[in-house]
């Protein structure tokens, strides 16, 4: 078999591998036309390219469908329990640097700390009647979080875009989001709290720990990692 | 791996003998709605249960106890004093621990407005030490009364009490609580909230919480005897009658907790008179803070000695506050417990011994 390379199939994180994999000799290009999700590998034989949503790559290499594959140390600390006993760090690659973070609007002066956030969701449940809502993506990583820093009475709320409009579109109250730079966090009235950062995430080559390395697989590996300069 | 029909046929023959103990048989759907159980447990629920989806009645779970649906029958039906008895599956994700069973049968013993609340933990205990008895394993039992009592009468500051007690199942938070009432905080408040107004929590309330913490940093700091009596009565960890005799040390410098060491006195008696031999259990007062919250008093539970690979065989408690968050203000006093009949087979059975 040959060894299967998972890379997101758009935008700065597919760019960015792309660019990474370039400057370490290895060429991994798009073929077909804009809309088709096929790849191509020179520099290096018996590598296929395969193309998925970034959030998916954790899935795909925890089933063994791809050996190695590119996606964020959120993505995988989200989606897989145990990840360490399902796929391995190989080598982190220097770009997609964000961090997930809890927020609350700017003008909540008396909430700095998660300390804060916790009295402020109970007052908030008694005159609300209804538990203080964060939105967010990363429900795992986020509950495993607050119950660590003893919040209650929150309640996570699903949002998969645009999450830092949800507090003014009154779906929520707070966020729990991945942030680079700040800007629209700042933009959309929303500030970290002090000690709200969860977790920093990097784009990172993963290999698979599921049992699906053949001979083939192995002697593709091994040339792989000669070329992009890995021991 | 036990058969599964073995198991089925266990749960019977346990059921059988709580009914034998007076209990109607309780019966309710695998599939419950969601949000009854997300407003009581919170969102760490959704961390132990599955949630699906039905695209008419929206978010179920799939039932991961019986004691919910049971207290809501219960309360909607104002009946009086009850004892109900059940056996059914029950599902918990295993996320930090796979080589747990995700789904296993579960048979309850509860007992509703007992009337009088010492006899009415005796006679639940009783229930399951009597059943158990055969395996041999090792009672431990708690009582979050004591802690309550404690904080309700060291800590005069009503925000501060209520928010220890808030706390009482979060020992991290409680302890980090303790530790900020304890010192003085300097923490330069802002006297305004700038800034866009956003999102469903008002000015207004932020201004209110800002007033409450300058309120806050000008109360005295709580007395260091009062933690340290704290943390003594959280250290409390013996045989029972030792335990009882430590607890009455603390009483005479702690008189808040002495109506609660009284109960536990009371409870140990009617647990005597009931054939329990209360000298050889543990007692430990910090004992079942880190499970479920609600189990506002007595707590209890049954574990197989040199067996830690395995969950504890029962467990139960007394959950009057959960009586209250379901039913309003008007709760029930509640007690009640589980077996897990799966775990009474691998540990050789119960009935043949």
């Amino acid at each position: 078999m040959s060894l299967k390379l998972g890379v997101p199939s758009k935008g700065r994180l597919m760019e960015k591998t792309f660019a990474w994999f370039q400057d370490h000799g290895v060429t991994l290009s798009r073929v077909g036309n804009d809309r088709e999700y096929a790849g191509h590998v020179s520099g290096v034989d018996g590598v296929e390219l395969v193309l998925l949503a970034a959030a998916e790559i954790p899935r795909e290499l925890a089933a063994g469908r791809i050996h190695l594959g590119v996606t964020g140390i959120d993505m995988v600390r989200e989606k897989l329990a145990f990840w360490e006993n399902r796929v391995a760090e190989i080598e982190p690659l220097g770009f997609g640097e964000a961090d997930l973070v809890i927020a609350v609007p700017d003008f909540w002066a008396d909430v700095t700390t998660l300390d804060d956030l916790d009295q402020t969701a109970t007052a908030f449940r008694a005159t609300h009647g209804h538990r203080l809502r964060i939105a967010t993506k990363y429900h795992r990583l986020i509950r495993d979080f607050l119950r660590e820093n003893g919040v209650s009475d929150y309640q996570l709320v699903d949002s998969q875009g645009a999450t830092e409009g949800t507090v003014k579109n009154l779906t929520a109250e707070a966020i729990a989001d991945i942030t680079s730079t700040g800007a629209t966090l700042t933009a959309n009235h929303l500030r970290i709290l002090e000690d709200g950062l969860v977790l920093s995430s990097l784009a990172v080559l993963y290999k698979t720990r599921a049992e699906v390395w053949d001979d083939a697989a192995r002697v593709s590996w091994d040339a792989l990692k000669a070329q992009i300069g890995l021991g | 791996m036990t058969d599964k029909s073995d198991i089925r046929i266990e749960a019977d023959r346990l059921r059988r003998l709580f009914e034998a103990r007076g209990a109607e048989v309780f019966e309710t759907d695998i599939l419950q709605p969601a949000g009854a159980l997300l407003d009581l447990y919170g969102e760490d629920i959704r961390a132990r249960a599955f949630v699906t989806q039905d695209p008419l009645q929206g978010e179920m779970m799939l039932r991961p106890d019986f004691t919910l649906p049971l207290v809501q029958r219960h309360m909607s039906a104002r009946l009086g004093e009850g004892r109900y008895t059940y056996a059914g599956e029950v599902f918990r994700r295993q996320e930090d621990a796979p080589d747990r069973a995700s789904e296993y049968l579960q048979v309850g013993f509860e007992l509703f407005d007992g009337a009088l609340g010492s006899d009415a933990d005796a006679e639940v205990f009783a229930a399951f030490y009597e059943t158990l008895a055969p395996l041999g394993l090792r009672a431990a039992m708690g009582d979050i009364g004591l802690l309550r009592a404690a904080v309700e009468g060291l800590v005069s500051n009503p925000a501060r009490k209520a928010a220890l007690l808030h706390h009482l199942w979060r020992p991290r938070r409680f302890r980090a609580l303790l530790n900020r009432f304890r010192s003085s905080d300097q923490r330069e408040l802002p006297t305004e909230t700038k800034g866009i107004e956003i999102g469903l929590r008002s000015r207004a309330e932020v201004n209110a919480r800002l007033a409450a913490m300058a309120a806050e940093q000008a109360e005295t700091p709580l007395d260091t005897e009062a933690a340290t009596l704290i943390d003594a009565l959280l250290a409390v960890r013996e045989k029972a009658p030792d335990a009882l005799s430590q607890l009455r040390y603390l009483a005479v410098d702690m008189p808040a907790i002495a109506p609660a060491v009284d109960t536990l006195a009371a409870r140990f008696e009617a647990m005597s008179a009931r054939g329990v031999d209360v000298d050889t259990l543990d007692f430990e007062a910090s004992y079942g803070r880190t499970s479920l919250e609600y189990y506002d008093g007595f707590v209890f539970g049954f574990y197989a000695e040199g067996r830690a690979d395995l969950p504890p065989v029962a467990t139960g408690g007394r959950y009057d506050a959960l009586t209250r968050a379901i039913g309003g203000n008007a709760g029930v006093p509640a007690v009640g417990g589980v077996i897990r009949p799966g775990l009474v087979i691998e540990l050789g059975g119960a009935s043949c011994r």
